[in-house]
């Protein structure tokens, strides 16, 4: 029965890893930029809530904080990364992850190495029993649902939409593209602005979930990383699939002994990558 | 008019004269100096060595990393292992510390080969996280709270000092010459043609995957000298300390502010960035926020770093690359 309840608290983990990744998945689809920002802007979006929230209500805070995410990703793209991707592949790499390094310091600067969390009442600590011996959280199942209909969410936007064709045909071929028309650097602008909206979200839920601090960055862009390679490059569900399978590896690993949860997540990831290095969804269409 | 080719500058018949007075200047230098002062050339030799080599890896070998902390952290717990642990004396833990690093880096290559670009640099990363959570597990090297270095217990602080000096010296020298050497060979021209076009260069007969893992181990060894050198001037070894990004932070910088791809800017950066930190150590983690702000403006402004843009790409030290003059003929 331990290992059921080990198995599910994994899954929905892996809901929260899966958010945490789509952003990073698809701003290297469109333009092969690797943010090695990613997850210190996800903390940032963590931080900016405890601030809102502060003076008001802790969803009216997030609903500011995730456009201010979106601005920001737009903003950064159309002044810096733009530029440096003209620049070479070398260019995008080491500024977003001087980015990494600037946000990072920053947020210790203002906000100190003390670890906080983002206060969610009632829902933070309620939870729903299946059996005797199991039960899920709210807040789990909630970013579960949300990492699902984000990557569906995507996903649509991606196959339906005007701009979502406009996207992944700069993705195919950004000559090609511009010479129909389409404005390739607006476009990076919006996928960067939404890759910063995905992470925005998974940091908020992040930091309802558990404690975080400025040095958690890095650990949440490691862990998108793995997600993205095990399900396979440019695979919006691969990403999905991916983190699920990561979070059920550190968790059946947590279960064997507390210290050894992530080192089997690492793990889990370097045998995909040895064994099946395309990742378990290999690239389909729509990404 | 016909074209001349020629690797040198006019300004490279300076260098080994210039090179070896340095040279000199700077294996007296201890007995002139207060041992504070050689403490901080120990610094600064350590970010040449670490500068250097990430700068062979990346702006020569193409392979930009973020997680040659790694290496450097194998190289200190290596040394701390031989000497405390096997009781072997510094150098032959050093040696046996470097040589066991470029051993790891072969099959750890085997894995980050399979990524590319920036996920590679990704890749490397979680490797660096993977080597300190298994470090933190093995008790005998100190878990997660470190370990101490005894090996130096029974010599005085001057001689210790001034010994952990010539090696650094002694290190920097090696490196530099070996960079030097190496991109002169064979390799490195096929670094080079991978690394301006990996496909071309397959083309053209280049092994890129052997060439890019010879220089990926090589460049393990370099930081783990580092990393020993580290070890023997800190006497401690902590897992959070020598396994931290910063490290990436701040090699990347010096090589980007310096000049990426020439053997000249990383010295340039390091020396730029010594000043820099000695200035700014004060301020914390603004500190690290101030590099990062210049790297940017850097890599966006002055692609070429500090080097190329005092040289405009004419001058060269260390000649690596090939210049083509005009020269009229009779």
């Amino acid at each position: 029965m331990i290992w059921t309840n080990a198995i599910l608290q994994g899954l929905l983990v892996g809901g929260l890893y899966a958010l945490l990744a789509s952003g990073l998945s698809l701003v290297f689809g469109v333009m092969r930029i690797v943010n090695l920002g990613h997850g210190d802007f996800s903390i940032l979006a963590a931080y900016l809530v405890l601030i809102v929230a502060g003076h008001s209500n802790l969803w009216l805070g997030t609903i500011a904080v995730l456009p201010i995410m979106a601005l920001l990703g737009y903003a950064l793209q159309r002044s810096l990364l733009n530029r440096a991707l003209s620049l070479g592949v070398l260019s995008p790499l080491l500024i977003t992850f001087a980015f990494s390094i600037i946000l990072q310091n920053a947020l210790l600067k203002i906000f100190s190495s003390d670890t906080r969390s983002i206060q969610t009442e009632s829902l933070g600590s309620a939870s729903l029993k299946i059996t005797e011996s199991i039960s899920v959280g709210y807040l789990p199942l909630i970013t579960f649902f949300v990492g699902v209909i984000l990557t569906l969410t995507l996903h649509v936007f991606l196959t339906r939409t005007q701009l979502g064709r406009a996207m992944r045909a700069t993705s195919d071929d950004p000559t090609a593209a511009e010479l129909i028309g389409i404005n390739n650097r607006h476009i990076y602008g919006l996928a960067t602005g939404i890759g910063l909206f995905a992470a925005g979200i998974a940091g908020i839920l992040f930091g309802m979930r558990t404690q975080f601090s400025p040095s958690l960055g890095p650990v949440a862009l490691i862990f998108a990383f793995e997600a993205v390679i095990i399900g396979g490059l440019g695979s919006l569900w691969g990403t999905l699939v991916g983190g699920i399978v990561l979070g059920i590896g550190q968790s059946i690993g947590a279960q064997i002994n507390p210290a050894f949860g992530v080192l089997a997540g690492h793990l889990v990831f370097i045998t995909i990558l040895l064994f099946k290095p395309q990742g378990l969804l290999s690239k389909q269409r729509g990404t | 008019m016909s074209n001349v080719i020629k690797r040198s500058s006019k300004f490279t018949y300076f260098t080994i004269p210039v090179f070896v007075i340095i040279l000199i200047g700077l294996y007296v230098l201890p007995s002139k100096l207060d041992f504070s002062y050689q403490i901080k050339f120990v610094d600064l030799f350590v970010l040449i060595i670490i500068a250097t080599m990430w700068n062979l890896l990346a702006g020569f070998g193409g392979l930009v990393s973020v997680g040659q902390q790694a290496f450097i952290g194998i190289g200190a717990y290596s040394l701390v292992f031989f000497t405390d642990l096997k009781g072997q004396s510094v150098i032959v833990a050093m040696v046996c510390a470097v040589i066991f690093s470029g051993l790891v880096a072969i099959p750890l290559s085997f894995i980050v080969f399979r990524l590319k670009g920036g996920y590679f640099a990704i890749g490397t990363w979680v490797l660096a996280e993977i080597i300190k959570l298994i470090i933190v597990q093995i008790q005998s090297l100190g878990g997660g709270a470190g370990i101490s270095l005894g090996a130096f217990a029974e010599i005085g602080r001057a001689d210790r000092i001034k010994m952990v000096y010539l090696l650094a010296l002694a290190v920097s020298v090696v490196i530099l010459l070996g960079t030097f050497l190496l991109m002169r060979s064979r390799l490195g021209l096929a670094l080079t043609a991978i690394r301006d076009d990996a496909t071309a260069a397959g083309t053209l007969g280049v092994n890129v995957s052997l060439a890019q893992r010879t220089v990926f181990v090589v460049v393990a060894m370099g930081f783990a000298a580092a990393g020993s050198l580290i070890a023997l001037t800190n006497l401690r070894v902590q897992p959070d300390d020598i396994f931290s990004v910063n490290y990436s932070a701040i090699m990347i910088f010096i090589v980007v502010v310096g000049g990426l791809g020439t053997i000249e800017g990383p010295i340039l950066g390091a020396i730029l960035f010594f000043f820099l930190q000695e200035r700014l150590r004060d301020y914390g983690s603004i500190y690290l926020i101030i590099l990062g702000v210049v790297a940017i403006l850097s890599v966006l402004l002055a692609p070429r770093g500090l080097w190329g843009l005092i040289t405009r790409d004419k001058v060269s030290l260390f000649p690596t690359r090939y210049f083509i003059s005009k020269k009229r003929e009779g």
